[in-house]
């Protein structure tokens, strides 16, 4: 599979995806310049992490107006799978992507730890090969991650089965303290309606190497390649 | 225009003498311009001109040396055809002054640095120094202070996208008004593809590139040359202001414009700005330079060419291309969306020409701003110590005594915790850091070297204040031993030297012995200086810092793996010093009650400070760390953890902190009162826990190096538990002195 990974001014976790992509889960992976109009083919799109435009304004808020966006938005709308990783998370809230919106986090500073992650739903092109419940252990860095919605969109991406991941204790329980940033109903990831994109503050490219502690990122986008094999 | 009167001379911070050798240099009187640009140059910040006489005892040579001091980064050879640039300096004055920005922009300055070089930052570290934070007025500043320093240094690290993996936090009175902001970076690069600030080539393009020129930081290199007073808060203006997206811009273009083959040299615009790089690439290149401040990109209107020429505005480069190939450097710049000019040309007259729309407003010899500046042999008598020899008479602290001074301990400001700092941090990006803050190295991999590079900071101004040779030999050896507790050994070193007022004979008497026993350290442990900084006049009031020589040291690991941490991991394993309990101790004697004076016992329990640093054999140190490395190596040890402040007891402690419930129980054998036994911080020493088949591996090891493996107990389940004699001292809970390690700066910074 091609992963075609998009390079901001300011993006600085795309040599992180583009490594994991390519030497923890050998698939294929190539940079997309943010001027670009095309997406070179790429098989699936992930926005990484960083500081697009250095996020001074709120983030991800200039990211959308990029070039590239238009692109990435037609893919959507096809059925192409998006997957938004931190500051690509706030970037498709911002382009209207995804629902719901990023502000800072409660304690108002940047936050750097490795947290915990209960799986909400397998029905998913990135969850399909994980088991409902099970708990993933991964980093999450930044300064405005708390997830917030008001209740009717929360109540109906619940609905819907489209809250992907909550923060949890090592255990998978729900609790105040195991919520780093104050994410209303503790959500770390949300899908689309269509279920193709997928935003989460987490980042499963640093869990996805025996040398950095945690390999439970890989198995999101092994689900991804399973979802593209099985859809050729 | 302004005349040249006495005062204007002196608001340039010059003397009558030095203002006379200009004149005498130049063979007339300088202009204002001219004026400010020679006082920069001459300034301490910038010339060293205390300290350069004494800096050249450094040792500097050594096998992995590629380069040296001089440049703007020291460069050691990591194998596998790749090679590291690192170096340490510092931002104090402006953190006091402006403590958010101040300390961006020593991030952001260190990070420039590194990738002038041709170099990709992929690690930070500070070394950080504050008063104490209580709650007196003083104390609430303190705590504005590092709030301040701490964003800052996240802001722009975060934001460039490099991690800082590691650094130390020490708070004394001293540091009140005075705070230290040394930032670390190190980047790698493949070792034949080395950038110098160098001007070459006659007729050569001199190419400006980055953000526009403001009046933001005019004169801060005076600034951090002089002792501050009430109206420091004044000087804010004197503060650059950082923009860490700008910079991430500058360095992915700076490496792609270094790849076009295209750029003959390359400099960084730190302190002086555009007066410091363009007559140091001139001279370093034996050319001239010359350029047209019309052609210098502006942010704001009406500029004087003094204004131009000594402004500080961040995130700016000068390099010099290849005639006729210039417009390969601007095609990547235009891509990076950043400003890129043509402002001049190189010469081969070894002048600094600066032009204001054709008409010359500058003119200086490069060697008068460099190898001419002023330097100085300043008297020096003994150094100054305010400290007693002899402390109070402890008596024989009992159980509970020993307990609670050891919950005390590690909930003290110095040896708590640090994680309220180190989360707002981003010390995973790159997916390099193999082991991250709290660890005694800091370790990252070099995936395209198939090695790892481990790091570490260290200076203890206590120590230094009571035996400033003794004290910097301390800091290196320390530096060195928690390189070896990951199985690293020395590649090289930078250091960041920071003192008061060097006019002071007893303060100049402090940096040169620091010198002189961080050389005689460096020596010995193999870890030549590549380079640094000096920082004088940490003084407020007419009251100055701890002397505090600050070293970093940097090795390698021949694997890219998960390298052994400091964590116990199960319970059952045996506990092993190595080095000895109190190595070089005769007994309770004066010599012993002394060298505890330096304790962070003594500091934190006693509430008193006197006698000496500990007692330091670098020969046995030496063959310590040898055997620490070999062990390692060998990969027999499940924990190692190197015993420094606070002693066993709490670095015993700090190994059950991962929160897995493994704690330890000690028995120990010795004729010394307990509280020196648990609290006395004897260099030499690593704590190792390991299996029954490991143990025997670790002993011949140690044998082999004559060095003293003693196994001094067990870990347990839940607890901590001290034998002595084999009668129990106390027994306390894992659980809850983690919490109180845990919280304890939280508590401190944001209190109820």
């Amino acid at each position: 599979m091609k992963f075609g990974v998009v390079i901001f001014p300011g993006s600085n976790c795309d040599h992180d995806a583009l490594y994991a992509l390519e030497h923890n889960l050998e698939q294929q992976s190539f940079p997309i310049w943010h001027e670009s109009a095309d997406l070179g083919g790429a098989d699936a799109i992930v926005l990484p992490g960083g500081f697009s435009y250095g996020d001074y304004l709120r983030a991800g808020a200039i990211a959308r107006f990029s070039p590239v966006m238009k692109a990435v938005r037609r893919f959507a709308d096809s059925g192409g799978l998006v997957f938004g990783i931190c500051n690509g998370f706030q970037m498709l809230v911002e382009a209207r992507l995804l629902p719901g919106v990023l502000v800072r986090n409660r304690s108002l500073r940047f936050i750097c730890r490795t947290v915990h992650l209960r799986v909400e739903t397998t029905d998913s092109p990135f969850t399909n090969s994980c088991e409902k419940g099970q708990v993933l252990a991964m980093p999450i860095a930044h300064g405005e991650g708390c997830y917030y919605a008001d209740d009717e969109t929360l109540d109906r991406l619940e609905r819907e089965n489209r809250v992907a991941f909550r923060y949890t204790t090592p255990a998978g329980e729900l609790s105040d303290e195991a919520n780093p940033n104050g994410s209303l109903r503790q959500i770390a990831g949300v899908l689309s309606e269509g279920r193709n994109v997928l935003g989460m503050m987490p980042h499963p490219e640093r869990a996805a190497d025996p040398a950095m502690g945690s390999t439970d990122g890989l198995v999101l986008f092994r689900s991804m390649v399973a979802s593209l094999i099985s859809t050729r | 225009m302004t005349t040249i009167t006495a005062d204007v001379v002196e608001q340039h911070g010059l003397t009558d003498e030095e203002y006379d050798r200009i004149v005498s240099k130049l063979g007339r009187e300088p202009n204002i311009t001219e004026l400010g640009i020679i006082s920069v140059m001459w300034s301490e910040h910038c010339s060293y001109k205390s300290s350069r006489r004494h800096l050249k005892r450094l040792p500097t040579q050594g096998k992995d040396i590629l380069v040296g001091p001089g440049e703007n980064a020291g460069i050691v050879d990591i194998g596998g055809g790749y090679a590291a640039a690192f170096k340490i300096e510092s931002h104090n004055h402006p953190s006091f002054v402006e403590p958010f920005q101040g300390a961006a922009t020593g991030v952001g300055g260190i990070l420039r640095d590194i990738f002038t070089m041709g170099a990709r930052p992929i690690a930070v570290m500070d070394s950080l120094r504050f008063g104490p934070l209580d709650d007196t007025p003083s104390g609430v500043r303190n705590r504005h202070i590092l709030q301040g320093v701490v964003g800052g240094i996240a802001h722009y690290g975060n934001c460039f996208g490099v991690p800082t993996v590691g650094g130390e936090c020490v708070f004394e009175p001293g540091y009140s008004a005075n705070p230290l902001v040394n930032a670390f970076a190190l980047g790698v690069f493949p070792k034949n593809r080395i950038f110098f600030g160098k001007a070459s080539g006659v007729g050569n393009p001199v190419i400006y590139v980055g953000a526009k020129t403001g009046r933001d930081g005019i004169h801060g290199a005076s600034m951090a040359s002089a002792e501050f007073d009430e109206d420091s808060e004044e000087k804010r203006p004197n503060v650059q202001v950082g923009d860490p997206f700008l910079e991430k811009l500058l360095l992915e273009a700076c490496l792609e414009a270094m790849e076009t083959g295209a750029v003959q040299g390359i400099q960084d615009m730190g302190a002086a700005g555009l007066t410091c790089s363009t007559c140091e690439m001139g001279s370093r290149g034996g050319a001239g330079i010359e350029i047209d401040l019309r052609h210098v990109p502006q942010r704001e209107t009406g500029m004087t060419a003094y204004e131009i020429m000594l402004s500080e505005s961040q995130e700016r480069m000068l390099l010099v291309a290849e005639r006729g190939r210039e417009q390969e450097v601007f095609r990547v710049f235009k891509k990076w969306g950043l400003d890129a000019a043509e402002i001049g040309v190189v010469t081969s007259n070894g002048l600094l020409r600066v032009k204001d729309h054709g008409q010359v407003v500058a003119e200086i010899p490069n060697s008068l701003l460099t190898d001419d500046a002023p330097l100085y042999d300043r008297p020096q008598t003994r150094p100054l110590r305010s400290a007693p020899l002899d402390g109070p008479s402890l008596g024989v602290p009992d159980g509970q005594a020993l307990a609670d001074a050891l919950r005390r301990l590690v909930s003290s400001a110095d040896l708590c915790s640090k994680r309220w700092i180190y989360e707002q941090y981003d010390y995973m990006v790159r997916t390099n850091t193999t082991l991250g803050p709290g660890a005694d190295a800091a370790v990252v991999r070099v995936k395209e070297a198939g090695v790892s590079l481990a790091m570490s900071l260290d200076g203890n101004g206590r120590y230094t204040s009571l035996d400033p040779q003794e004290g910097a030999k301390l800091a290196v050896a320390e530096c060195c031993r928690n390189l070896a507790t990951v199985g690293a050994a020395p590649l090289g070193a930078t250091n960041c030297l920071n003192f008061g007022n060097p006019e002071k004979p007893e303060i100049m008497a402090q940096l040169v012995a620091s010198i002189e026993g961080m050389g005689e350290a460096c020596r010995h442990f193999d870890a030549p200086i590549t380079g640094g900084n000096v920082s004088l006049y940490n003084e407020t009031l007419g009251r100055g810092i701890y002397p505090t020589p600050v070293v970093g040291v940097v090795g390698r690991l021949d694997h890219s793996g998960v390298p052994v941490g400091i964590d116990f991991r199960q319970p059952g394993r045996k506990l092993v010093l190595l080095g000895g309990l109190l190595p070089g101790a005769q007994g309770p004697d004066a010599q012993l009650q002394r060298r505890f004076g330096s304790s962070q016992y003594a500091k934190v329990v006693v509430g008193e400070v006197w006698g000496l640093p500990p007692m330091l054999d670098m020969d046995y140190e030496k063959r310590v760390q040898e055997a620490v490395r070999e062990i390692v190596r060998q990969s027999v040890a499940e924990s190692v953890h190197d015993v420094s402040d606070g002693g066993l007891a709490v670095a015993v402690a700090e190994c059950s902190f991962n929160q897995a419930g493994v704690g330890a129980r000690l028995e120990l054998e010795s004729p010394l009162p307990a509280h020196y036994v648990l609290f006395h911080e004897a260099p030499s020493r690593v704590l190792l826990s390991t299996t029954d088949e490991g143990l025997q591996t670790i002993r011949d090891v140690a044998q082999r190096h004559q060095v003293e493996a003693s196994v001094i107990g067990s870990t347990i389940s839940d607890h901590f538990e001290v034998h002595l004699n084999r009668a129990e001292l106390f027994r306390v809970e894992i659980r809850d002195l983690y919490e109180r390690w845990d919280k304890a700066l939280e508590e401190m910074l944001e209190p109820q």
